[in-house]
Order: C-alpha cells, then structure tokens, then sequence
C-alpha cells in the first residue's frame, strides 16, 4: 500500500474471509495495538483469529517478561510451530516493519520455513501449497527494488493499491506455476463491517499504469459490481497465497 | 493557536480527539509555525504536554507562544508542561556522571543503538497522577523535531522505535496524542529521512505539509499546507480526505486561503 492508500483494510476484509471460510486465522501484529487491529470485526470472527502482539513491547524495552520472546523473528517462528494442521492464513502487518528490523534474508527464509513446516503437519501432504495463505502488508515506499523484489519474488500474488477520483483500485498481479502471469485491475472498496464491495470503474485506458518492471502478463478485463463479499464465482481471484500487498 | 488552522482541522481545544498521532512535515520551507500551533493548541485544551524541543531555546518558544496567547512558563511552573531543552541539556549530558540516565545520553555514546533514555524520560513525564483524580485532560508528547536526531547520529528505525513505543505508551495506553515534526529535505538519497518521513506517514491519522512554493519566494503567499486526513486501521467508504491550502504568516496569525485566491492579488 502506500501513505495516500492505506492497505490495512482490505487485509482485515481478507482475514474476515479467511475466518468466515472456516480456516484458522494467526495474525502478527506490529504496526497497531491489537484492540485496533479487532475493531470492525464481529465477535464470532474475533473468537476465530489468534493474535501474537509485537506491539505493546516489540523489543522488551519495558522487562516485564511480557514480550513475545525472541523478537521479531523469534515472534515469526514462533508461529509456524504453532499453526494447527488444515487450511491456515497467516497474516502478517506489516511486512515493512519486520523487514525495518530483520535482515531481508532471514525474513524470506522465515517465510519460506513457514510454508515448508505447514506443509510437512498437513493432511493433504499431496496438495500442501494449498494448506497455508500468508498475507503481508507492504509499504512500498519503505523499501528499495531489491527487499521489494526478493518478497515479490516469494509471492503467488501481488495487490498494489492506487486509486483515483477517490475510487481505490487493486492491481493484482498473480503467478502460478506453468502459466503466464495474469495481471487484473479491480475497483473495491471496504465496508465498515469489513466486507469487500467490487465496483465498476473508469475504462481501462484512463487507470494507473502498473510499474514498468512489471513482465508481461495477460490481462483480464476489470471486473464489474459484485454482490457485497465476494461470491463463489469471485472466490478463487481472492484466495491469495503468499500475498505482497505494495503500493502504487 | 491559529484558530483558521482549527477551523481548517475542524477542531477546537474542547473537541481536540484523543489518541492520534499528527505529522508535521516542511519541504523548502520552515514549518515550526506548527509546532507553535500544536504547542498552544494542547496548553489551551488542558492537556499535560511533554515537549521535545532539540531546535530552538524555552525563551524562544515562550516568547512566540505568549504571541498566541500561553505563557510556557506559568505551564511548566504549575505542571502541565514537561520541557525538555535539547540545546542545554545536550551540554549536561557530557558533565553529568556516566552512570546517571540521561534522555539523551546517546550524544556521549559511542554507538548508540536506541533511544530507549529518551522514551523512558516521555513516559515519566506523562506518567498519570496517583491522587485519583486526572488534573489534565490527556497527555500529549510534542518532538520538535526528529529530523535532527538523524543528524545526531541515530538511525531511522531508532527513531522509528521511540516512536513506536511512544504510541504505545501515550497513545494506545494512555489515550493521548504526539505530534511530531519531520524535514523533508527532497533528496531521493537522503534514505534514512525517507525511511523516517514515509514510516511515520503510515502511522499517522493527520499529516500536515508545509511547502514552498513551486515558484520561489512570495511577500503576500509564504507557502503551501496540504492537509491528508487517514485512518490507519478502519475503513472508509470514501478515501482518505485531502485538502491543500496556501497560507501566510503574520505576526501573531497565519491565514489561509484557496491556491490562487491570496487577498493580495484579489
């Protein structure tokens, strides 16, 4: 995301999914207190969602034996050994302050561990890339081309938010094995009770040009007014894996 | 208080929002009229205040403050105003025993990792009273300002982190506010400012900008204000808003007007 459009909202919107499609939710939480981060979901969603706080104390600076041990990246592993076998999304906010703090190798080594320990506990070892989705919030202006390309490099799909006329807009580039990269432009925006509302928008030619280093993908036309959460046709285009969410 | 900029803020002493954090940032031009703004805005709200002050003097800001309408040393003398004077204190550091805590005893240490000193004297100071009965309406931590730690020899995520535990002790914890004043000085390869202006703007729920103006120096139009209001966390069914002002800086005001509409040229 970027300072003018904030990307906190539509991670919550997909956390809200993730739990309302049965999965376990374990959210690391660095940039906001936790009561901030719950406001907006209901409480059956809050009972579904485990939150590790790196916020009150991320660097034990108070001693009160309080903060997660280990540190940031100790608070990192600390997850993937806790997440239950079955469909899992790990969210993680933000990204940038993890990557602020920890050496870019050994985040994206830990973000890789995480996957692969997912993978070896779940049922369905035959289909594990399914088993785990991680959402990261990026503030892409934090960051140079090479932690922002070796997080990218780790990630299915890419979210770039941007927007105009006051209408935010979603650029998602997505990668899957074996196939051209698909890049899509969706026109959204976040209800108060956190659920996705897709929208129609200004015509292809006249949104915002994506990065230049972006390859070359097919484009899907944008997509047109949904009905609130995303139905079971929109479903797959939102269940992310491995999402960098930048900015524009 | 510029009580033009609570208008344009929609916000007055008595109706002043709790737990927010406000950056102030100048690009090509001096931004501390804001500072002063902030400083009387909270003073006049009744809201115990803990100054950073790294710039400029206590005669200083007491000077342009009694301009406004607060006497700073009547607040500090009764105790709602915590003054930290970097330009004195950064003297004592260096005369002061080793073994004492100083807020900013990183100045005499070689390598300096955090500011942790620092975060430990705003929380003192903010501390709630125990007499069971709040003498001030919140707590409120004003650093002007943080672009000169980087030049003391911080790194940007130190800074970073003594702003993070700030939110979370004056903000999150204690329901009050911080307001903070960041340069930006233009250049791309200035990376640690960058990484310190761009990381507060994502935490920030108001962010202020002074600029110069793009056609250089004006008598009757000294700059620009543009004014982004965000909500970190929460959705909004409309984006986050943003307006943009152009001002000008009396003696004891500063007006705004629309680009274009200066009285001036009317």
């Amino acid at each position: 995301d970027s300072v003018e459009w904030e990307g906190r909202s539509l991670l919550k919107a997909l956390i809200k999914k993730a739990a309302l499609g049965g999965e376990q939710v374990h959210i690391l939480g660095c940039e906001v207190s936790e009561e901030e981060f719950r406001a907006g979901f209901d409480s059956s969603i809050n009972s579904r969602l485990v939150y590790y706080d790196l916020f009150r104390d991320p660097l034990n600076w108070a001693q009160t034996g309080e903060a997660l041990p280990g540190g940031p990246l100790g608070a990192l592993q600390a997850m993937c050994k806790r997440t239950d076998p079955g469909p899992v999304t790990v969210a993680l906010d933000s990204l940038s302050w993890l990557l602020l703090r920890l050496p870019c190798a050994a985040l994206c080594q830990a973000l890789c561990a995480m996957s692969r320990q997912h993978a070896c506990r779940g049922p369905s070892q035959s289909r594990p890339a399914e088993q785990l989705c991680v959402l990261g919030l990026l503030h892409r202006e934090l960051h140079g081309p090479g932690p922002t390309g070796a997080l990218s490099s780790l990630a299915q799909t890419e979210v770039t938010l941007s927007g105009t006329a006051g209408q935010a807009s979603a650029h998602i580039l997505c990668r899957r094995p074996r196939r051209r990269p698909t890049l899509e432009t969706l026109w959204f925006s976040v209800l108060p009770d956190l659920s996705l509302d897709l929208q129609g928008g200004p015509p292809l030619e006249s949104q915002p040009h994506p990065d230049p280093h972006t390859p070359q993908v097919s484009r899907r036309p944008g997509r047109k007014r949904g009905t609130g959460a995303c139905g079971s046709a929109e479903r797959r285009d939102w269940k992310l894996q491995g999402v960098g969410v930048g900015s524009g | 208080m510029f009580p033009e900029l609570n208008n344009l803020l929609n916000t007055t002493p008595d109706r002043a929002e709790q737990g927010k954090l406000t950056l102030l940032c100048d690009a090509n031009t001096d931004g501390s009229f804001l500072v002063h703004h902030f400083l009387s805005f909270y003073l006049k709200a009744n809201c115990k205040v803990c100054f950073v002050a790294l710039i400029q003097s206590f005669s200083h800001y007491n000077i342009v403050g009694q301009k406004l309408g607060v006497s700073l040393t009547v607040a500090r003398e009764c105790g709602q105003l915590v003054f930290l004077e970097g330009l004195k204190s950064s003297v004592d550091v260096f005369f002061r025993a080793q073994a004492e805590p100083h807020p900013l005893q990183f100045l005499r240490e070689a390598n300096a990792e955090n500011l942790q000193p620092l975060y430990e004297f705003v929380r003192e100071a903010l501390k709630p009273v125990d007499d069971g009965e709040a003498a001030w309406r919140c707590p409120v931590l004003l650093v002007d300002d943080l672009s000169v730690l980087l030049s003391l020899g911080m790194g940007a995520v130190a800074v970073l982190d003594f702003i993070h535990y700030c939110r979370a002790t004056v903000c999150w914890e204690r329901k009050g506010n911080i307001v903070a004043l960041v340069h930006d000085s233009g250049d791309t390869e200035d990376e640690e400012n960058n990484i310190l202006l761009n990381g507060l703007s994502h935490q920030s729920h108001l962010i202020l900008r002074a600029e110069g103006l793009a056609t250089g120096f004006c008598r009757d139009v000294h700059g620009q204000l543009r004014i982004l209001w965000r909500t970190p966390s929460q959705p909004t069914t409309q984006r986050d808003r943003s307006l943009t002002y152009q001002y000008k800086i009396q003696d004891k005001s500063v007006s705004f007007f629309a680009k274009g509409m200066s009285p001036a040229v009317l």
